[in-house]
């Protein structure tokens, strides 16, 4: 049985749950995942994405949850004009990515240091959203748990230390996954947990050797 | 406390000698385990935000992205004493085009129970709160009874129009308003249910076949109609009109009526009024005849 606020709520910008609230988060996830202000971004659009972006305000919500807004700011609708101004370059594509889910965006996003990313995500229905690549990984994640994210070296003895660290600091996995490229080459894994992650935890895991990157995104 | 149907919170209700509204308060602490009076401050921003965007709604002159929509509800309410319905009757439509034009041209609204049927429950009961001063802490209690009607008809059919048509959106939210109607006008559990029976019953079938797969035509202005059925569900139960057939039972139709409806009216924009030629010409002017 849901809940009394998934059928009275959420409260949120209009029009579309997967279209509009669903994007926000897209673009939301997308941004903490950048680590810094995003200055380029580049949207493929595919399916009903694609086809309706501009009558439900897709591409105003995706540029939205990239300039860091929640799926109930008014200023969505504005969020074309406010990206702008900020000196933003935004570049929209309508693209046929075969068999994937119909609400799926490819963000391709540019940092303020000269970071760059690639996330493929897909708003799979009443603000849910579903990220399923980062920059070449697939992976799993929704966005309703904080996760920690490591870039590593494929090599035994990483997922432990990192564990252990997060086993140190009391904080529980509920999901995880690894993957990689090829064996022995860089891998990311992906560790969806019920506590907050703070800034400590985050840089012990930094300081393991093995460890090329460890960042972690909210729970949005 | 638990519940599976209608008939169960009708039931638990009688023996505890508690309302509905309180089953449903005391459920969502024990399931969420969030303190009662969070939970109620929770209900109460939502009430908030719904009159905030009825007002908004009312004044909206504003056209959707696509332009299909806006200005509609401002039209009605200033015909609020001229027409045949009464003001009480009028003033529920407006809102609820309102809201329904808030939600199509990007502003704040609640989910109730989805974005596309957002309208219906907070026009009804603002309609009816300002004829009969209801307070807040009675609207508030209504829309927990309202809720918990939402949570049976998730739980056993459904509230998307992807999966059951528009029947599982806008009928579920008249479902929803009528019950909230009747805990506010004092109605019984017994008539909570008789009035979720009615409104549903006569939104069984209606199918989502929006214009250009938008949340605009004929969306909008079907919430000012839903609201009203609502308004009648609730002065029927009230009266002591019986619904022939059982509440939960009216629930299970709704579930298998939306498992035998083909998919093209189902959201997807491929037949019905989306597929009237009228329909097609104004998507092609939108999107362009070659697009994806």
């Amino acid at each position: 049985m849901r809940g009394v606020f998934d059928i009275i709520g959420p409260i949120m910008i209009g029009p579309s749950s997967s279209h509009t609230a669903g994007a926000v988060r897209l673009g939301l996830i997308a941004r903490r995942i950048l680590g810094e202000e995003p200055v380029k971004v580049e949207i493929n659009l595919h399916g009903s994405f694609a086809r309706t972006y501009k009558g439900h305000g897709t591409d105003k919500a995706l540029i939205a949850g990239i300039l860091g807004f929640a799926t109930d700011d008014e200023r969505i609708k504005d969020a074309l004009l406010l990206a702008s101004e900020k000196g933003i370059i935004y570049q929209f594509k309508k693209v046929d990515l075969g068999a994937v889910h119909p609400n799926t965006a490819v963000i391709y996003l540019t940092g303020i240091n000269g970071r760059t990313t690639r996330i493929i995500g897909a708003s799979v229905g009443g603000g849910n959203i579903l990220i399923t690549n980062i920059d070449g990984y697939d992976v799993e994640l929704t966005g309703q748990y904080p996760a920690l994210i490591t870039i590593h070296h494929d090599c035994p003895g990483v997922i432990t230390k990192v564990t252990s660290i997060l086993a140190k600091y009391a904080i529980n996995v509920a999901f995880m996954r690894v993957s990689r490229q090829s064996r022995g080459a860089e891998a990311l894994m992906i560790l969806e947990v019920d506590d907050v992650l703070t800034e400590a935890v985050v840089a012990e895991c930094q300081m393991v050797d093995e460890l090329e990157n460890a960042f972690c995104i909210p729970a949005i | 406390m638990n519940f599976k149907c209608i008939e169960d919170l009708v039931q638990q209700s009688e023996l505890k000698k508690l309302p509905i509204y309180e089953l449903i308060l005391q459920y969502e602490s024990e399931k969420s385990q969030m303190e009662r009076a969070d939970i109620l401050s929770a209900m109460k921003k939502n009430w908030q935000v719904m009159k905030a965007s009825a007002e908004k709604g009312i004044a909206n002159q504003e056209k959707s992205n696509s332009g299909l929509v806006g200005g509609d509800a401002k039209k009605v309410s200033e015909y609020l004493e001229q027409g045949y319905m009464g003001k009480t009757v009028l003033k529920a439509a407006a809102y609820a085009i309102g809201i329904s034009e808030v939600n199509a041209v990007m502003g704040k609204i609640v989910a109730c129970p989805t974005a596309g049927s957002c309208g219906i429950l907070p026009a009804a009961i603002l309609a009816v709160a300002e004829q009969k001063k209801f307070t807040e802490e009675q609207i508030l209690n209504a829309l927990f009874t309202a809720a918990g009607i939402g949570m049976v008809i998730a739980q056993n059919a459904s509230i998307s129009g992807a999966e059951g048509g528009c029947q599982a959106e806008c009928g579920s939210a008249a479902a929803m308003t009528a019950a909230a109607l009747v805990e506010l006008a004092g109605g019984s559990p017994e008539q909570v249910a008789q009035s979720v029976a009615l409104a549903l019953k006569n939104l069984l079938g209606l199918v989502c076949d929006p214009v250009a797969g938008l949340v605009e035509v004929p969306c909008v202005k079907r919430n000012g109609f839903a609201s009203i059925y609502a308004m009648l569900a609730a002065d029927m139960a009230m009266a002591g009109v019986q619904s022939m057939i059982p509440v939960d039972e009216v629930i299970d139709a709704m579930y298998q009526i939306g498992n035998v409806l083909p998919k093209s009216l189902r959201e997807t924009a491929e037949a019905g009024l989306a597929a009237s030629p009228t329909a097609r010409r104004l998507e092609n002017t939108l999107y362009g005849k070659t697009e994806l």
